[in-house]
């Protein structure tokens, strides 16, 4: 009798254990606590105090049972805010540390790189630290000599070479460092934040390796802020809030999930600011964003309609509003003008109340203001609006254009020549 | 991987440095000109010793090679914090890169020796082969001792006051400075239960001069093993030690 139950038990065991082949990382039940540095012991002194009053350890749950499997080929995203624990979970898989429970298997070797440029020495110069690097991501010496050429054409950082690492400017220091980092011929490799640094040209530049590297099939855990990064490469995501798994899944649910997740952020951030712009101007007495049921809100689905309020006092020099849109990258998406004679004869104070259709690509957007007199002419600064969020809908799916806006347009198709049929679309 | 670490101990330490390695010669090179100073024409103990310069340089060069690798040793892995606490790497290598750096500087300041010893009139023999297995040992003592303190050092910066205080003490009690004969003999076997005296006054026989006291013409019992069993036991505890901490490092420094 307990023969059977213990060989049920270990054929379950092990079934748990074998149950996908395809896995590169399969983790389990992971806990980590850090013990809380006010209690940790720096010197003998507070370590004899410690001992004195021996109360219990002060501890801090950082990651609470994480269960996940990445498999061979995904190209898998970690995303989640400052201090949930990306880093630690990325740190456990990296074998930097080692789980307080719970275990991880890694099938495969795994670069042990969990940022950009470790151990760099900016004492020494960009070629011995090539080397160093070189020999940290397991290379030997004749290997690292054989794809120097590369490494420092991909650097872009021939001149240099020779200059002491310290003399670096920071771009190009994660320049080289990436440079290297890339040759790295792991099954598994793990990049934390590299797009955080680095110009356009060099963000294009990492994109294309992802490109290959997902052409390839190549393994990669990808741990980032940019959802749009996520959603672009990435096949799956994880999302970690507070120490916890909030969801797994496709990178646009996940990212989706993590803009909602700010959007409580994004609300007091809001707040405060048009509490401050209303103290700041007098002639602006108010703006918000209204979603349909006419509460003010932060976060608008693609396709839904935002009212922009906008309240003013009296100003006699006041002729028109600018109301202008931007996206926080800096674009500016659109803008119009209101005269303010067409809506109020005695330029008294008044509203001002605009649908918008939110035609707009997922991502974080804000409306500026400018007042203006005669002639168009600016009056005073401009005046930072609220900002919204989009998110994409779900439940609709994607919709049918791309791009930052949506333009109006007309779209025929023709069939052998009969003449044009209006199309959908 | 050990390789590329000690070339980066060595290059990173003496940068920005005119004379760059010439120091680590010139260092115990100093020092044993100040203690020679004083000890032939200020104190006079070591007159009756013969081949004295050799015989105080050897002594501080093996000192110097010890205080050095303990102490590089015990703060390497401090030093490497950016490493370890980014990168899964066998740590105990980087305490063996700073012995290995110290013991690079510790061959420089031996052919210096030879040199001096020539020149002193001192034939070198095949009997200097002995050399070897004391440096073995030796190694093997400073290895684990730098394991044990930077386990510890990690955590406990403390660490590095309390072991200056004990190798300045240890300077003391290890015939360095004075010649072991201006010790009342009765007291010699004492004296070679510490690990560093029996390296010491074996590498002076060896090299300056057959009339220095060593522990085999002292001690004639099995207790000769001591020395050599205070150095497993430290290598032995070292290891130890650090493998059981070597696991928290990345959270603790």
């Amino acid at each position: 009798m307990f023969q059977t139950t213990f060989e049920i038990f270990c054929r379950g065991y092990l079934a748990g254990m074998c149950e996908n082949e395809r896995a590169a990382i399969v983790v389990r039940g992971l806990h980590k606590d850090f013990t809380l540095p006010q209690s940790r012991n720096s010197s003998f002194q507070q370590s004899v105090i410690n001992i004195a009053k021996k109360g219990k350890k002060l501890t801090q749950r950082v990651l609470d049972d994480i269960s996940f499997e990445v498999n061979k080929g995904d190209f898998f995203g970690i995303v989640g805010k400052n201090g949930s624990g990306k880093s630690t979970l990325l740190k456990l898989i990296a074998g930097v540390y080692h789980p307080t429970k719970g275990h991880i298997k890694i099938h495969g070797s795994l670069t042990p790189f969990i940022e950009l440029g470790v151990g760099f020495n900016p004492e020494l110069s960009g070629r011995d630290n090539v080397y160093l690097n070189g020999v940290l991501l397991g290379f030997d010496r004749k290997q690292i000599n054989d794809m120097y050429d590369e490494i420092v054409s991909f650097a872009e950082l021939g001149p240099f070479m020779s200059q002491k690492l310290k003399n670096y400017s920071s771009g190009m220091q994660v320049r080289l460092a990436f440079s290297i980092v890339i040759k790295a011929k792991n099954d598994i490799l793990i990049f934390d934040e590299v797009l955080a640094v680095g110009d356009e040209a060099f963000q294009r530049k990492c994109f294309d390796i992802f490109e290959r590297y997902k052409a390839a099939g190549q393994t990669v855990v990808l741990v980032t802020h940019d959802m749009e990064t996520v959603r672009k490469f990435c096949n799956r995501a994880l999302l970690i809030d507070k120490g916890r798994i909030a969801k797994i899944g496709s990178p646009g649910e996940v990212a989706d999930l993590y803009s909602m997740l700010n959007q409580n952020f994004t609300n007091r951030e809001i707040e405060s600011r048009n509490r401050k712009t209303v103290k700041g101007n007098a002639v602006i007495k108010h703006m918000a964003c209204l979603d349909s049921e006419g509460n003010e809100s932060g976060v608008f689905k693609v396709l839904s309609t935002l009212r922009f309020v906008l309240d003013f006092d009296d100003d006699k020099n006041l002729e028109a509003f600018a109301i202008n849109l931007f996206k926080q990258s800096g674009e500016h998406i659109t803008g119009f003008r209101v005269t303010l004679d067409a809506i109020h004869e005695s330029r008294r104070n008044g509203s001002i109340v605009s649908d918008i259709p939110i035609k707009l690509a997922v991502g974080k957007y804000r409306f500026v203001i400018q007042k203006l007199a005669d002639n168009n002419k600016p009056l005073g600064a401009l005046v930072d609006g609220p900002e919204f969020l989009v998110v994409s809908d779900t439940r609709r799916g994607l919709p049918d254009w791309s791009g930052l806006i949506d333009i109006e347009r007309s779209i025929y198709t023709r069939k052998n020549q009969e003449g044009y049929i209006q199309a959908d679309g | 991987m050990l390789r590329e670490m000690v070339v980066t101990d060595l290059k990173v330490r003496y940068q920005n440095s005119v004379l760059g390695y010439i120091w680590s010669l010139l260092k115990p090179l100093f020092l044993f000109a100040i203690l020679y100073i004083v000890f032939i024409f200020i104190i006079p103990l070591g007159k009756d010793v013969e081949h004295y310069p050799v015989y105080l340089l050897t002594g501080v060069v093996v000192w110097n090679f010890f205080t050095e690798a303990t102490t590089m040793g015990t703060m390497s892995v401090v030093l490497r914090e950016n490493l370890i606490r980014k990168i899964s790497i066998p740590t105990f290598l980087i305490v063996l890169a700073s012995q290995c750096a110290a013991l690079i500087n510790l061959g420089l300041n031996l052919i210096v020796i030879f040199i001096f010893s020539i020149l002193n009139g001192i034939q070198p023999g095949v009997d200097w082969l002995l050399l070897v297995p004391l440096v073995v040992e030796l190694f093997m003592l400073t290895f684990g001792i730098s394991l044990f303190l930077s386990s510890f050092f990690v955590k406990y910066r403390d660490i590095l006051y309390i072991w200056e205080i004990a190798t300045q003490a240890g300077f003391y009690a290890t015939p360095i400075i004075y010649p072991l004969m201006s010790v009342p003999s009765c007291l010699h076997k004492w004296f070679f239960i510490n690990p560093m005296a029996q390296i010491i006054q074996d590498a002076r026989y060896i090299i300056a001069t057959k009339t220095s006291v060593n522990m085999w013409s002292t001690i004639h019992s099995a207790a000769v093993i001591i020395p050599f069993m205070m150095v497993s036991l430290v290598f032995v505890v070292g290891v130890v030690c650090f493998k059981q901490r070597s696991r928290f490092f990345a959270e603790d420094i």
